[in-house]
C-alpha cells in the first residue's frame, strides 16, 4: 500500500515539472474518453453505410464531416479509438505477460532452460512481424476480430521482454537485498513479488505504453494490406477505406486527414508518457526498446 | 579447437536452427485457420479462367496438395514442406500465373534492397552522429530540440510517415512523382539515374526519419551516460580539448551497443520498407506482397515470407560476426 501511494506521489510531481508529460498526459485522458464515454453517445452505428449524406465537408451537424460511404467521421472516429486501443492494450499486456514470465524464468533458473528460452526469444525478436503479420491474417480473414488480432501481434512479439526482464532479474540477483532476504528464508516468488516488482513495475508501466503504441501502428499498417478487421472501426480500416476511395486526390481532406491526425495524438503522447515514466521513474535505464 | 572457431560454428548453428524454426512457424501457419488454401486457389483459378474441366481441376489439385505438403503423414509433409523451401520452389504465383513466385521476388528484390541498403545506412549514421552529439551536450537549447523532434518522430509508423511525406510533398507541393519506380529496364546512363533517384527519393527519405529516431533517441541517452564515466571525467582532467574527449572517448564508446542494436532493429525496418513500398507502388518486395495479399496468393506470401526471413537472418548473422573485430573487449569467449 505504502509503494503504491508512493508511485502517485512522485508520479504528480513528475506531471507538475515535466511539460511534455503533462501533454500527453492531458490528450491521452481527452482520446480515452473522446474513446471510451463519449463514442457511447453515438445517435447512430457510425459503422454502417450510408446513415448520413456522403462527402460533406465539417460542419457544426457533422463535426468531421462526412465519407463517401454516408458513415460521419467523427462518431466512426470515436469507435475506432476505443476499438483500437482496446486492441492496444490487448496485444501489449498479452505479449508482456508471456515475455515478463518466461524472461523471470530464464533469468532464475539458468542453465539449459535459459538458454533455450533465450534462442526462442531471439527467434521472434529476428522475424520480421509485418510479412508473417500478413501471412497469418490472410488465413484466418473471415474470422479475424480485434481480440484475436490482439493476441497474434502479442504472440509475435514477446520475445524483447524476455531479454530485458531476464538481464534485470540476473543483476537484481546479484544485490544485497536479494542474499538478506534468501538467508532469512523467502522464497523466490515472495522476493520476486515483494522486493523485485517494485523494482520493475517503472519498466513494466513503460512498456505497456510503449507496446500498446506499437501494436496500434502495427495494425495501421496491417490494414492497408487490407487485412485487418476491415468491418470493424478502427483507425486501420478508417484509413484504409479513405484510400480506397482515393479521398486525398478527390480533395476529401476531413475523411483522412482526421484519422491520421489522432492517430499522431494518440501515438506521440503515448510515445512521451512511456519515455517520461521510464525517465524518471528508472533513471539508470537505458530508455526502453519497443 | 581454438575459441575463434567454436564461436563461430555455434554462432552459425544457431543461425541455421532459428532459420529452420522459423520455417516451422510457416508449415503451421499454412496449416491453421478455416480456410482451406488449396480450395481457395482453385476457386480463384476456375473464377479467373471460364472453363476448368474436371480432370485439370484435379490435377490442379494434386499438384497444390503436394506443393503444400499436404501429402502423406504429418511428419512426410512436415519433411517435404521444409525441403521445398530449402530449394527455394515456391511454386507457381496465383495472381501472375503461371510465373514462379521465386522469378517475381527476384525480379522485385533488387529495388527493395536498394532501397534499404542506403536508407539505413543513413539514418544509421545521420542518428547516431546527431544523436551522440545532442547527448554529450544534452542541457544545451539546440540539443533539447533536436530531441524532441526525434520524440515526436520515433512513435510515428512508417506508413503514416510516408503518406503524410506524400501528400506534402507529391499532392501539394508537387516535387516529387507519386508513385512507381520510374525506370523499366537498368540502362547505365545518368538520365536513368536521375529518375531512379527522382522516385526512390521519397519512399527513402521516409524510411530514413523512421528509423533515424530510435538511432537518435538511443544514441543520445548511450552518449549522455557515457558522459558521466569516469574515465571522461579523468580525460577532462587531464586537459584534452573537448573535441578529442566527444570523439574519442564518448561517442566511440557509445557507438558499440548500437551495432548490436542494429541486429535488433533490422526486422522493424524491413517491415516498415515493405510498408513504405505500398504508399509509393514502388516496384519492391513489399507491393509484390500487397499485390499477394489482396488477391489471397499464398504462394507469393510465403515466399515473400521466407525471403524476409532469410533475409534478415543472415543480416543479423553477419553483424554478429563482425562485431568481435569492433569491440577490443569481445575475446570470443
Amino acid at each position: 500500500m505504502e509503494a503504491r501511494s508512493i508511485y502517485i506521489k512522485r508520479f504528480r510531481v513528475i506531471l507538475k515539472r515535466n511539460l511534455s508529460l503533462m501533454i500527453s498526459f492531458i490528450t491521452l485522458t481527452a482520446i480515452f474518453i473522446l474513446g471510451f464515454v463519449l463514442s457511447f453517445f453515438s445517435p447512430y452505428d457510425p459503422r454502417r453505410w450510408g446513415t448520413v449524406p456522403s462527402d460533406l465537408p465539417p460542419s457544426w451537424t457533422y463535426l468531421f464531416g462526412t465519407n463517401s460511404l454516408g458513415q460521419d467521421i467523427f462518431w466512426l472516429l470515436t469507435w475506432a479509438l476505443r476499438n483500437s486501443l482496446i486492441l492496444g492494450f490487448i496485444a501489449s499486456l498479452a505479449g508482456l505477460s508471456i515475455g515478463i514470465i518466461l524472461g523471470v524464468i530464464a533469468g532464475y533458473k539458468g542453465g539449459l532452460i535459459e538458454r533455450i528460452i533465450l534462442f526462442f526469444a531471439d527467434t521472434f525478436i529476428m522475424m520480421p512481424t509485418l510479412p508473417i503479420l500478413i501471412l497469418v491474417s490472410s488465413r484466418i480473414k473471415g474470422t479475424l476480430n480485434m481480440f484475436i488480432l490482439g493476441l497474434i501481434i502479442a504472440s509475435l512479439t514477446w520475445g524483447m521482454p524476455v531479454r530485458n526482464i531476464r538481464s534485470m532479474i540476473l543483476s537484481l540477483r546479484e544485490r544485497e537485498f536479494t542474499y538478506t532476504a534468501l538467508f532469512s528464508g523467502s522464497s523466490f516468488i515472495k522476493i520476486l513479488f515483494k522486493e523485485y516488482f517494485p523494482h520493475l513495475l517503472p519498466w513494466i508501466l513503460a512498456s505497456v505504453m510503449g507496446r500498446t503504441l506499437f501494436a496500434i501502428g502495427m495494425e495501421v499498417t496491417l490494414a492497408i494490406f487490407g487485412l485487418s478487421t476491415l468491418n470493424e472501426a478502427t483507425l486501420g480500416t478508417m484509413i484504409y477505406w479513405a484510400n480506397k476511395y482515393q479521398a486525398m486526390f478527390r480533395g476529401l481532406w476531413w475523411w483522412i486527414g482526421f484519422p491520421v491526425i489522432f492517430i499522431l495524438i494518440l501515438l506521440i503522447s503515448l510515445y512521451l508518457l512511456s519515455s517520461g515514466i521510464n525517465e524518471h521513474l528508472n533513471p539508470r535505464s537505458i530508455r526502453g526498446q519497443r | 579447437m581454438s575459441e575463434v572457431k567454436k564461436y563461430l560454428i555455434s554462432r552459425i548453428v544457431v543461425y541455421f536452427l532459428e532459420i529452420l524454426f522459423a520455417l516451422s512457424l510457416c508449415f503451421i501457419i499454412i496449416r491453421v485457420g478455416p480456410i482451406d488454401p488449396v480450395l481457395e486457389i482453385i476457386n480463384r483459378t476456375a473464377a479467373m479462367s471460364e472453363y476448368i474441366d474436371p480432370e485439370s481441376a484435379e490435377s490442379l489439385r494434386e499438384t497444390l496438395m503436394e506443393l503444400y505438403g499436404l501429402k502423406g503423414s504429418l511428419l512426410e509433409q512436415y519433411e517435404h514442406f521444409i525441403l521445398r523451401l530449402m530449394k527455394g520452389d515456391f511454386g507457381p504465383s496465383y495472381s501472375i500465373f503461371p510465373t514462379p513466385v521465386v522469378e517475381i521476388i527476384q525480379r522485385a528484390l533488387p529495388w527493395t534492397l536498394g532501397l534499404l541498403f542506403w536508407t539505413t545506412i543513413l539514418s544509421w549514421i545521420l542518428g547516431n552522429f546527431i544523436g551522440g552529439i545532442a547527448g554529450f551536450f544534452k542541457e544545451r537549447g539546440w540539443a533539447k530540440t533536436l530531441a524532441g523532434f526525434a520524440m515526436i518522430i520515433y512513435p510515428i509508423p512508417y506508413y503514416i510517415l510516408a503518406l503524410i511525406l506524400v501528400f506534402l510533398l507529391a499532392y501539394l507541393l508537387p516535387i516529387f512523382p507519386l508513385g512507381g519506380g520510374g525506370i523499366k529496364y537498368v540502362t547505365f546512363s545518368i538520365e536513368s539515374f536521375f529518375t531512379y533517384i527522382r522516385h526512390a527519393f521519397l519512399p527513402g527519405l521516409s524510411l530514413v526519419l523512421g528509423s533515424y529516431g530510435w538511432w537518435f533517441i538511443s544514441m543520445r541517452n548511450l552518449a549522455a551516460n557515457t558522459r558521466t564515466e569516469d574515465y571522461v571525467q579523468f580525460a577532462e582532467y587531464e586537459g584534452l580539448s573537448r573535441r578529442v574527449i566527444m570523439f574519442k572517448y564518448v561517442l566511440r564508446n557509445s557507438l558499440l551497443p548500437q551495432v548490436t542494436g542494429f541486429a535488433v532493429a533490422l526486422g522493424g525496418i524491413f517491415s516498415g520498407a515493405l510498408a513504405t513500398e505500398v504508399v509509393f507502388e514502388y516496384p519492391g518486395v513489399g507491393y509484390i506482397l500487397y499485390m499477394a495479399a489482396t488477391r489471397g496468393d499464398f504462394n507469393l506470401m510465403l515466399g515473400v515470407l521466407v525471403y524476409s526471413i532469410l533475409a534478415v537472418a543472415t543480416a543479423t548473422l553477419i553483424i554478429d560476426l563482425i562485431y568481435p573485430f569492433i569491440d577490443p573487449r569481445i575475446r570470443y569467449k
